[in-house]
This record gives C-alpha cells, sequence and structure tokens, in this order.
C-alpha cells in the first residue's frame, strides 16, 4: 500500500470479517466460489454474486518455509506459507502458533489474521486447530 | 500467409552488470541482431519489446520509444508485459503481424535491469508477479510460490529433492560452453542439497540466478528472406498462448500447469506437429520444479513423470531430448525481460548449427520454446523447425 492511510475496499473488510470469525468467500448460482473484490465470476461471468460464510476449519494442501523474504517479512523469516482449503476456496497464508517441523500437508487450521514483525499490517494466517 | 523467418539473433552477456542501463543492453543484442541478419535497421516496421520491472529497477515507464531509439530504427514501438513471459506475448504478435502481412520486418527483444536491486529489492519486485492483495501480503515469494507446486508435486506424484538437483546439475552442465551465460561451471548434487534454503524444499541452487541482460531477433516474412537472399534456415511455424487464474491457490491443480499446456497444444496443431515430433526444447526452468512442470505441460513427459527425467538421462545432452541445452534460466540466467526472445534465439542457433551445443541436435528438425508468466498464469509456446 502507497499510503497506510487509505484501505483496499473489500480486501480490507474481508480481513475485519476474518478477525470476527465471519470469513466469507463469494458464490455465483453456478456455486462457483471466488474472493473480493469481486463483480464478475471468474468461472462463469455471473454477476450475482453473494457471500458465503467459511467453514471454522481448514486443511492445508500444501506448504513451505521461506527463508528469503520481501522486505516487508525481513523480520518474520523464516516463516511458514500455507495454502488451505476452506470449504469451496482455498486461501494463501502464514502458519502461526506452530513450530515450523510441524507444518504439514493435511494439517487442520483456523483462520488467524496476525500482524507481519516487520511492519506491523495485518497478515492472513492460519494457526492449527 | 507468411512463414515466420529468423533473420538474425543477439544476446548481451547475462549475469551481474548493475551499472548498466536496460537501454543500453538492449542496444548491444540488437547491435548484434543486425549484424547477423543482414537486415538494415531502416526496413523494420515495428518493435515489440518485453519488459517486467522497469518501473521498479529504473523508475522508467514508456519503454517503446526509448528501446526503438537505443536500436537505431525509426518504427513504431511497444512494451509488453506479461510477467516473465514478455518478450514471448512479443514474440507470438511479431509472427501475427508478419503472417498477415502487416508487416514484412519486425524487431522483437527484451531486456531487464535486476542485480541493482539487491536480492532483497529483486525478490520484492518479483513478486508482483503474484497476487498483491491474496498471495503477496500473505508472505508469499517467488520462490515460495514454486516451493507450494514442488511440495505439492512430492506429494500427489512423488520425488524429492535430490531429483531435481539433477535439473540443476543438468543445465549447469549444458552451460558450461555457452558464453553468455551467467554461471559456466559445473555442480554436483550435493552442492544442490547443501545449499542454504530459499523456500522449502528449493534452495539457492534451485533457483535462477538474478540477471542483467537483454536479448533481440529480427523476424521476417519468408518473401522478405527470399528477396534480399538472406541466411535465414530456421522458421517459427507454430504459436500459442495460454492463461490461467492469477493466484495459485485459485487453480484447479497446485502441481500442473494448464495455461502452458494450453499453450503447447495451440502450438503444436498450428506447426501440425505432435509431441512426438519435438527433438529438443527450451523451458522456463525459473526454478527446478519448473522444468519438471514444463515438460509434462508440453507432453514430452507423462504428468507425475518428469520428475525422473533429468536423473533418468532423458534429458540431459545426450538424452532422447535434451532440454534447455542453453543452460536454461537456472544458469544460463534470467533477465526476465530478455528472457522469451533469448530462448528463441537459443533454439535457433542449436537448430541451425550455430550454438556450441549444436553437436547434441545434429538431427534435430524441431525445436520449442517455453516461456511462463508468474506461477504460470500465462505462458507461451512456439514451434521453431529448420530447413533440412
Amino acid at each position: 500500500m502507497s499510503d497506510d492511510d487509505v484501505q483496499d475496499a473489500g480486501f480490507d473488510e474481508w480481513l475485519d470479517a476474518a478477525e470476527d470469525d465471519a470469513a466469507y468467500c463469494l458464490e455465483c448460482p453456478e456455486g462457483h466460489a471466488s474472493l473480493p473484490p469481486r463483480r464478475v465470476c471468474p468461472d462463469c461471468g455471473a454477476t450475482d454474486l453473494e457471500e458465503t460464510t467459511l467453514p471454522d476449519s481448514g486443511e492445508i494442501q500444501t506448504f513451505t518455509v521461506t527463508h528469503v523474504p520481501t522486505p516487508a517479512f525481513e523480520e518474520d523469516a523464516p516463516y511458514a506459507t500455507a495454502v488451505a482449503a476452506f470449504g469451496p476456496v482455498r486461501l494463501t497464508g502464514q502458519v502461526v502458533d506452530a513450530d515450523l517441523e510441524t507444518v504439514e500437508t493435511g494439517l487442520e487450521v483456523e483462520l488467524e489474521i496476525t500482524v507481519s514483525e516487520t511492519t506491523g499490517e495485518r497478515v492472513l494466517g492460519f494457526s492449527p486447530v | 500467409m507468411s512463414d515466420v523467418r529468423v533473420a538474425g539473433s543477439g544476446l548481451t552477456a547475462f549475469g551481474h552488470s548493475p551499472e548498466r542501463t536496460s537501454r543500453d543492453l538492449f542496444a548491444e543484442a540488437t547491435v548484434t541482431a543486425f549484424e547477423e541478419s543482414d537486415v538494415p535497421r531502416s526496413d523494420v516496421d515495428a518493435l515489440l519489446y518485453g519488459n517486467f520491472m522497469g518501473e521498479l529497477s529504473e523508475h522508467q515507464g514508456h519503454h517503446g520509444p526509448l528501446m526503438a531509439e537505443a536500436a537505431g530504427i525509426q518504427a513504431p514501438a511497444t512494451r509488453y508485459e506479461s510477467a516473465c513471459a514478455s518478450s514471448g506475448a512479443a514474440v507470438r504478435d511479431a509472427v501475427f503481424r508478419i503472417r498477415n502481412g502487416e508487416d514484412d520486418v519486425v524487431l522483437v527483444g527484451g531486456a531487464e535491469r535486476m542485480t541493482n536491486l539487491g536480492t532483497a529489492g529483486a525478490t520484492e519486485a518479483l513478486a508482483i508477479a503474484a497476487d498483491d492483495l491474496w498471495e503477496v501480503r500473505a508472505g508469499m515469494t517467488f520462490p515460495g510460490a514454486y516451493a507450494l507446486m514442488a511440495q505439492a508435486y512430492f506429494d500427489e506424484y512423488g520425488g524429492e529433492h535430490e531429483d531435481l538437483a539433477h535439473v540443476a546439475m543438468k543445465n549447469h552442465e549444458n552451460a558450461l560452453t555457452n558464453e553468455k551465460a551467467q554461471y559456466q561451471s559445473a555442480i554436483e548434487i550435493e552442492d544442490v542439497l547443501e545449499a542454504p534454503p530459499v523456500s522449502e524444499p528449493l534452495g539457492l541452487y534451485d533457483s535462477c540466478p538474478i540477471s542483467d541482460g537483454a536479448a533481440a531477433a529480427v523476424l521476417v516474412s519468408e518473401e522478405y528472406a527470399e528477396e534480399h537472399d538472406l541466411d535465414a534456415p530456421v522458421s517459427i511455424s507454430g504459436t500459442g498462448q495460454g492463461g490461467d487464474r492469477m493466484a495459485l491457490h485459485d487453480r484447479e491443480y497446485l502441481a500442473r500447469s494448464p495455461a502452458a499446456r494450453e499453450a503447447g497444444e495451440e502450438a503444436y496443431a498450428d506447426a501440425g506437429i505432435d509431441a512426438a515430433d519435438v527433438d529438443v526444447a527450451e523451458v522456463h526452468d525459473c526454478f527446478t520444479i519448473a522444468e519438471v512442470l514444463a515438460i509434462e505441460a508440453l507432453d514430452l513427459e507423462p504428468v507425475g513423470e518428469g520428475i525422473s527425467a533429468a536423473r533418468d538421462g532423458r534429458t540431459t545432452a545426450d538424452g532422447e531430448t535434451p532440454i534447455n541445452l542453453s543452460g536454461g534460466l537456472k544458469a544460463k540466467g534470467h533477465p526476465v525481460g530478455a528472457t522469451g526472445v533469448s530462448q528463441i534465439a537459443e533454439l535457433s542457433d542449436l537448430l541451425s548449427g550455430d550454438h556450441p551445443n549444436s553437436e547434441f541436435v545434429s538431427d534435430a528438425a524441431t525445436g520449442v520454446a517455453h516461456n511462463a508468466g508468474g506461477t504460470v498464469a500465462s505462458a507461451t509456446v512456439h514451434v521453431l523447425e529448420v530447413d533440412r
């Protein structure tokens, strides 16, 4: 972000909702799920998208431990990044509250919005259930 | 429809030259390309130029006219940006322009200045090829994204880091005689396995280097080549492009590259060939796992079996289908915007017998160049054929 005071409409509301345990995805009438900000279903072009609450827990489908970060995560490294499936969508997040050696495919996690130790910015995170 | 011929090409050395501007790098590549092609600059109808991070590394936008000026041509010029597939996309449009008769001579190329950013700065710049909101802000880096794909591949199809190490060792071996390559040094399996981790399971030697460099090629119509009696035995006979969802997590597969498969199928059909006809390929091995995913997407290996191709010698220089005889991105280097055209240049030289590694493909008639952007949300594939 270029200016700390300016938010990213759609995305920051989603982080707010996730902090309140009310994370959601957008679903079209065909059942295709996607993430905001979104006006049009990327799968079929439908424009009537509705918010659908995500399940409380998800499952890690792949992961990595990053040792060489971007400057925005310099103080955070090494850290684990994972892709986890939450019902109809997958999310990419940083795995928190877990020893790096214990992160693995199949691990059950819940959403936890954390902050970067480097910048203090909010970060989409996963913590083991 | 006119056939498209490669009249000449030029590359700078790829490597560490932080003080050199992209306009200087590109100018050098074009001087070589024009010398080799025997085409006068005044005959160029258009410049299509690939660059990815010029705003970040040089505080420069609007590269088209700047690079036309650097090349000494008076012709309309447009920049193409499609992350690491930027100049592959430029080649594809050049092919269309020549085929439809709009242009007779097109200068394609690309350049990237990266090392002046340092490792952290270049890592940050490369990351903008991913979804900023949903990937980068979660801490995903570009090596991190390929590491996610590597782990997913291991989980789904098997394989281990040592298999990937064979890809790195092979590509370093191929680059030993390539004077343009960033690394002209052999490495051993242990070097790869013991290297500092970047994003596990990928380490330093699984990753292509951060590179400065440029590439240029003069493409002409067959009629122009005949009329001017050019020595241009290599044609670009097929072109294809594929696309996919931007973020890796939004794709159907975490360990496959459907955009590259789509591009490959389109290019093969365009050229009237099958995967079995491919004798040699330059593929986008920004990381070792990327070569595995590429050769599977190009149908040179069945899905799930590409992981053993280097280790078992199927893709080595003396193997059935040599992959990345130039050294690939891994050893030759990856100045992002230059890579797509550099693959065309290397492949053209390999097929025409003008490459130090041409001896390994002396009977080859058909080659393929595969250029990928992001985590393969963009891909272009070109088929090159040589008159024999």
